[in-house]
């Protein structure tokens, strides 16, 4: 059998969910982003949960978010995507709620809101994309910039001493009593994907056991911030954020 | 015996050339084209076709989804 006879629709195994949209992704090349996005609508789609969803949008690269996934969404104003989430939660309780949400939008100018829904023990997941950068607006510093990293606002690389320690929120959140579900995970290889994507189920199937708040870190690249090609970016990403960013589940619920 | 052969689609001129696929693949089925695009880019496709084995990795970790990837038994 020669490779065109293979392509037949009833050998296909693997093509884009029908809950992305067919839109251009707005992303740079290689920006995980994109996969994030993938993974999340197929997690929904296999937990059929994709119709009785509502996703909130941040501001940030993936402000167009909606545009993207091919299900009901909101978009919020910078940072207050958890806010927005408790709102409709309350109002549809029936229905899963998301955020999604990058570092500068989670956690810079929306730590107030994350901490205190996560705090309240919201019902809802937070998808959380560290790329140590404000990718949208040039590559500034973040509360998670890693020490000696160099951003568009730190060219000479973070220096703790004047611009503070990096924040690993992600671990302060994992603290609170309100959350039932932690995890840091990443989207550059394949098997990363498989455990990003177990990850994220996770948090979507507690969801619908009224856990309280979930909580899935993405660590990705912003190869265009960091001023990489998309193959670089990820093998820095390896070497200089998973060791401050280690992957794996931080918190699961006691059985 | 039975053997499982793959086949992969690109989609050239949505594909952003990024190169994630390429490390994906177990069996270097994929290259960079040294055209490009309507975008510009220069766009990946399988060039060892016969060496697919239809695992999806390289689909399931294209950030812009552009990977339609199909499996099949074949009589060796
Ligand atoms: C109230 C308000 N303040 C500032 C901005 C400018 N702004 C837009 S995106 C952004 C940071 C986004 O960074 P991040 O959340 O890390 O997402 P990324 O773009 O890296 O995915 C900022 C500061 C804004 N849009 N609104
Ligand atoms: S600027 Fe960075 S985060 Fe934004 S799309 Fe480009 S690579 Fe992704
Ligand atoms: S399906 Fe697997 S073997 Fe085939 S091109 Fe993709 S990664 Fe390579
Ligand atoms: S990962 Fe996708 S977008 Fe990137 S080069 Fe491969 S096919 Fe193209």
């Amino acid at each position: 059998m020669v490779f065109e006879d293979i392509i037949k629709t009833e050998n296909l195994v693997y093509k884009k969910t029908s809950f992305m949209t067919d839109n251009t992704l707005s992303y740079c090349p290689g920006c995980g982003h994109g996969t994030a996005h993938r993974i999340t609508m197929e997690v929904l789609e296999e937990l059929g949960l994709a119709e009785n969803t509502i996703g909130i949008a941040p501001v940030g690269c993936s402000v167009l978010a909606y545009d993207f996934m091919n299900i009901d969404m909101q978009q919020a104003a910078h940072g207050r995507a958890p806010a927005v989430a408790t709102g409709v939660k309350r109002c549809w309780p029936d229905k899963t709620v998301f955020t999604y949400q990058g570092d500068g939008d989670l956690a810079a100018i929306g730590t107030a809101e994350t901490i205190h829904a996560c705090n309240r023990g919201e019902n809802i997941t937070i998808i959380f994309i560290n790329n140590g950068i404000y990718g949208m607006t040039g590559g500034q510093m973040a509360p998670t910039t890693l020490p000696g990293m160099r951003s568009s606002t730190s060219p000479y690389g973070r220096d703790v001493e004047t611009m503070g320690n990096p924040l690993r929120i992600t671990e302060l959140v994992a603290q609170l009593p309100g959350v039932s579900f932690v995890s840091r995970q990443a989207v550059h290889t394949p098997r990363n994907v498989r455990k990003a994507k177990k990850a994220i189920k996770t948090a979507f199937e507690l969801q619908t056991q009224k856990k309280g708040t979930t909580f899935v870190e993405i660590v990705s690249n912003c190869n265009s911030g960091w001023k990489m090609t998309p193959v670089q970016s990820n093998q820095w990403m390896e070497e200089n954020m998973f060791p401050f960013y280690p992957l794996g589940d931080i918190k699961v619920p006691e059985k | 015996m039975a053997k499982v052969k793959g086949a992969i689609v690109i989609d050239k001129e949505a594909c952003k050339g990024c190169e994630v696929c390429l490390a994906a693949c177990p069996t270097n089925v994929i290259s960079m084209a040294s055209e490009v695009n309507g975008k510009g880019y220069n766009f990946a496709y399988p060039e060892l076709k016969e060496e697919c084995t239809g695992c999806a990795n390289c689909a399931i970790v294209c950030p812009d989804g552009v990977i339609t990837v199909y499996r099949a038994k074949v009589e060796a």
